[in-house]
């Protein structure tokens, strides 16, 4: 077996989710390889380098990789995928865009979002945003599948020295360019990579009550998520959005604050270690799925924690 | 500009699903169906367009049994034009439907295609780059904003860290994300008049796609349900626990 594992970086550093990805990798066993596509990557062309569970690096550093635009990126992947039988990437936003538009440029149907290795060509994953684990085989001869990076331990990334090689082919397809981007900038931990995360829900009633949980988060280190009803309501922008659609998330401690556990909500963050609630409403469906249930009301609540901690 | 809308039947967003007695697929006896919602919002930006003058004509197709005119008619109903139902007795994959999509679009050859970013049933978020992959065309996946513009449309697409717009030459494939728009109600005169529009059939064979399976599924299974843990009664209790009983504090 010979797997081929697609980076996600941002030009300058790898993303945690990749080394996801690479431990799904080595429990398929055989060969490893990573493809870092960019534009002047070459700080994660290194980083990927010294991860120790792979052969070599394959890296490709051409203006056509830059945003990595589906179009361009897709085609490098298929072009060099031969000899592989695994092509895996961690389930994020740029690798759900690009992995099915490589399956089929092979001629094969992806698998989505797997949550564990059974054996080289059976896997688990979620289906009914995770309400059904559902065990599917494939029996196409390319393996093309992205990795539901919580649900598997990272690898260690350095210890190694792989060699590089450099894809000099690179084409711009010419379809597609970049226009512009609102990329959320904050000091606090990245949602997915964070050890706690505080959320809140419709509960919080305004964008500028978020405050509230920013104070919490920075007392603890944490990362802020939201409930898709306070994306919805225009609370807080997209990329906070914790469940099915949006982030998934499995920190070490979940502080849901005013959010009523949709089932939406709950697939994104039920396999958080520990998870507290925080709602006024004793039936809400989130006090099911917590460790630490208060029945309260968030704004007296959480200015006492916030002192508390 | 003529629009081509794929949806998807699946079990209704409100249904509690659960594994058949054999545990060998999702029970869907008596189940109720209905228009995959994403879908439902691939149709709604379709009709704006047409509202808006951008586009003249909008085809809802989909790939499925023949219990799919049903969510065929909901899409006429809602604005669609005219449908097309591409009949198959077996379930279909998300590499089987875009090659269908494939045939489709050859024959009526749009300048958008739209549909969900997924289906909520098998979560896969393929179909639609799938589709642009085979027609070698742009992508605009996870769509929150679109305007068409001469040749080309604006794409703003929600990604992880925040929103990205991109430019796709003309033709492309959309697929909306949640925040696109909110779908609108078809009214009781609409949803008699959609029984009037024309709705065509037809089969896999006919459009020459191979639909057979890639993919078995051996089972389906309930996820580990977490038990519910303790209420505490105040804020203290609250830190006490996190800090000496879970010990995820310091």
């Amino acid at each position: 077996m010979s797997i081929l594992v697609i980076a996600e970086h941002n030009n300058q550093q790898l993303n945690p989710a990749t080394l996801s990805a690479l431990a799904a990798a080595v429990e398929l066993g055989g060969d490893i390889d990573l493809m870092v596509a960019g534009s002047g990557c070459q700080a994660a062309i290194d980083q990927a380098s010294q991860i120790a569970c792979i052969t070599k690096v394959i890296a490709a550093d051409h203006s056509a990789c830059e945003h990595f635009l589906a179009e361009n990126i897709a085609p490098l992947i298929a072009d060099n995928a031969s000899g592989y039988t695994h092509i895996l990437a961690a389930a994020t936003t740029t690798a759900k865009n690009i992995m099915p538009r490589v399956a089929a440029l092979l001629d094969v149907q992806a698998i989505s979002d797997i949550s564990a290795v059974i054996s080289e060509n059976t896997f688990k994953r979620p289906i009914y945003a995770g309400n059904l684990i559902a065990t599917v085989q494939s029996n196409d001869a390319v393996k093309v599948i992205t990795v539901r990076a919580t649900a598997f331990d990272a690898v260690e990334a350095t210890g190694g020295s792989a060699t590089v090689e450099t894809l000099e082919s690179v084409n711009d397809m010419g379809i597609s360019s970049f226009a512009s981007e609102q990329l959320a900038e904050s000091d606090r931990p990245e949602l997915t990579a964070a050890s706690i995360v505080v959320s809140g829900g419709r509960g919080m009633a305004s964008g500028d009550n978020f405050d509230l949980l920013y104070r919490i988060a920075d007392k603890l280190g944490a990362a802020v998520g939201a409930s898709r009803a306070a994306v919805d309501a225009e609370f807080v922008p997209n990329d906070m959005q914790v469940g099915q659609t949006g982030k998934i998330v499995a920190p070490d401690l979940y502080i849901a604050v005013g959010i009523s556990g949709a089932i939406q909500h709950l697939a994104g963050m039920k396999e958080s270690k520990v998870i507290v609630a925080i709602n006024k409403d004793e039936e809400a469906p989130i006090f099911s799925i917590a460790d630490y249930g208060l029945v309260a009301d968030l704004f007296t609540a959480l200015p006492e924690l916030e002192s508390k901690l | 500009m003529k629009i081509l809308v794929a949806v998807k039947r699946v079990v209704d967003y409100n249904v509690k699903v659960r594994p058949n007695s054999d545990s060998s697929d999702v029970e869907l006896a008596n189940v109720k169906m209905s228009v995959n919602p994403f879908c439902e919002i691939a149709v709604e930006e379709a009709v704006r367009l047409k509202e808006k003058g951008i586009a003249t004509e909008i085809i809802a197709v989909t790939i499925g049994t023949v219990q799919s005119q049903e969510q065929l008619r909901t899409c006429l109903a809602l604005g669609a034009d005219r449908a097309i139902l591409v009949e198959t007795d077996i379930p279909v994959e998300p590499l089987a439907v875009a090659k269908c999509l494939k045939a489709v679009y050859e024959e009526e050859q749009p300048d958008i295609v739209l549909m969900g970013k997924q289906a909520i049933d098998g979560d896969n978020n393929q179909t639609g780059q799938m589709l642009a992959s085979m027609l070698g065309c742009a992508q605009g996946t996870f769509a929150s904003e679109v305007s068409v513009e001469e040749g080309s449309i604006a794409v703003t697409r929600e990604i992880d860290g925040g929103l990205q717009t991109l430019s796709l030459k003309l033709p492309a494939v959309i697929t909306t994300d949640l925040r696109l728009n909110e779908p609108r109600y078809a009214s009781l005169p609409n949803i008699m008049k959609a029984k009037q529009k024309p709705l065509a059939t037809r089969s896999a064979e006919e459009l020459g796609v191979d639909v057979s399976p890639r993919t078995q599924l051996l089972g389906v299974e309930l996820p580990a349900q977490r038990q519910a843990g303790i209420k505490v009664n105040d804020v203290a209790q609250l830190v006490d626990k996190l800090k000496n009983e879970a010990k995820v504090i310091s």
